[in-house]
């Protein structure tokens, strides 16, 4: 498995770049994460998705759905796609340094 | 929609139950993955659409061969026999049983499903030659179609994007 070096940390990750140990994150890592996917800056809002993420997959051992996180955070599917532009369902997983989401809703 | 981007565009022709869903699943998947989607419903596929239908779709038994007795829980492939399958009820007893087996997985109804895509930047629009057939207007319409297009329109709107027929 490659590694990579994120906010001066090197970790596992795979061929499209998702970390593959959720353990090796951080915060900081989250946030260069954020910002190579176009996110300049975390905001609460933010950080209650990547947290709920986390929670979630550390309770079922996978990322969570799209619809598990709004039905999770109460954060509406408009307010996550607009925190989260172009693809929050790839994007949300890889910040929070999960896996691709399983499943299909 | 972005300049350059992918963009699928789904044909919604169908309207019985099963048919509604392979549209919202893709679509949904493709706009979680910045795939810009379009959804341009026609002929039956407006029932989907149609706020006085969306609720009310149905999945007939009959001539299903797929449809097999062990969704009702008798393991085998013994079939439903379509001779049973024209008895009144069966129809909603089919649906019935579809509608259990998605809500169990966690699946939302079509209405709901319909509002994510909206939600997440999906565009619908309505195809005008079938609206003129069945005389329907804006108004029978769920939020967030778009508008009444025609074939043209669609063709110009959806010039570069990959188009599936369903």
């Amino acid at each position: 498995m490659p590694t990579r070096v994120i906010a001066g940390k090197t970790v596992e990750v795979d061929a499209e770049g998702f970390m593959v140990n959720p353990n090796e994150w951080n915060e900081a890592i989250a946030i260069e994460l954020a910002k190579e996917e176009g996110i300049e800056e975390l905001t609460p809002e933010h950080w209650k998705v990547i947290n709920f993420c986390r929670q979630s997959a550390g309770a079922t051992g996978k990322a969570p759905t799209l619809r598990t996180i709004t039905a999770g955070t109460g954060i509406s599917t408009k307010e996550l796609f607009a925190l989260f532009p172009k693809g929050p369902a790839k994007k949300v997983a890889r910040i929070a340094g999960l896996g691709k989401p399983e499943g299909c809703v | 929609m972005t300049e350059g981007n992918r963009h699928i565009a789904f044909i919604c022709s169908k309207g019985n139950l099963d048919m509604a869903y392979p549209a919202l699943v893709m679509g949904w998947a493709a706009l979680g993955n910045g795939v810009d989607v379009t959804i341009f419903f026609t002929f039956w596929g407006l029932d989907l659409i149609n706020k006085h239908r969306v609720d009310h779709l149905e999945l007939p038994p009959v001539a299903n061969t797929s449809m097999k007795m062990n969704m009702m829980g008798i393991p085998g492939n013994l079939g439903i026999p379509n001779l049973v399958g024209v008895l009144p009820g069966m129809t909603a007893l089919a649906t019935k049983l579809m509608k259990d087996k998605m809500k169990a997985l966690g699946v939302p109804p079509v209405r709901e499903y319909l509002q994510m895509l909206v939600d997440g930047g999906a565009k619908l629009y309505a195809c005008k030659m079938t609206v003129d057939m069945m005389g329907l207007t804006m108004d029978d319409f769920v939020e967030g179609v778009q508008g009444i297009v025609t074939a043209s329109d669609f063709i110009d709107m959806t010039e570069g994007a990959q188009i599936i027929f369903i």
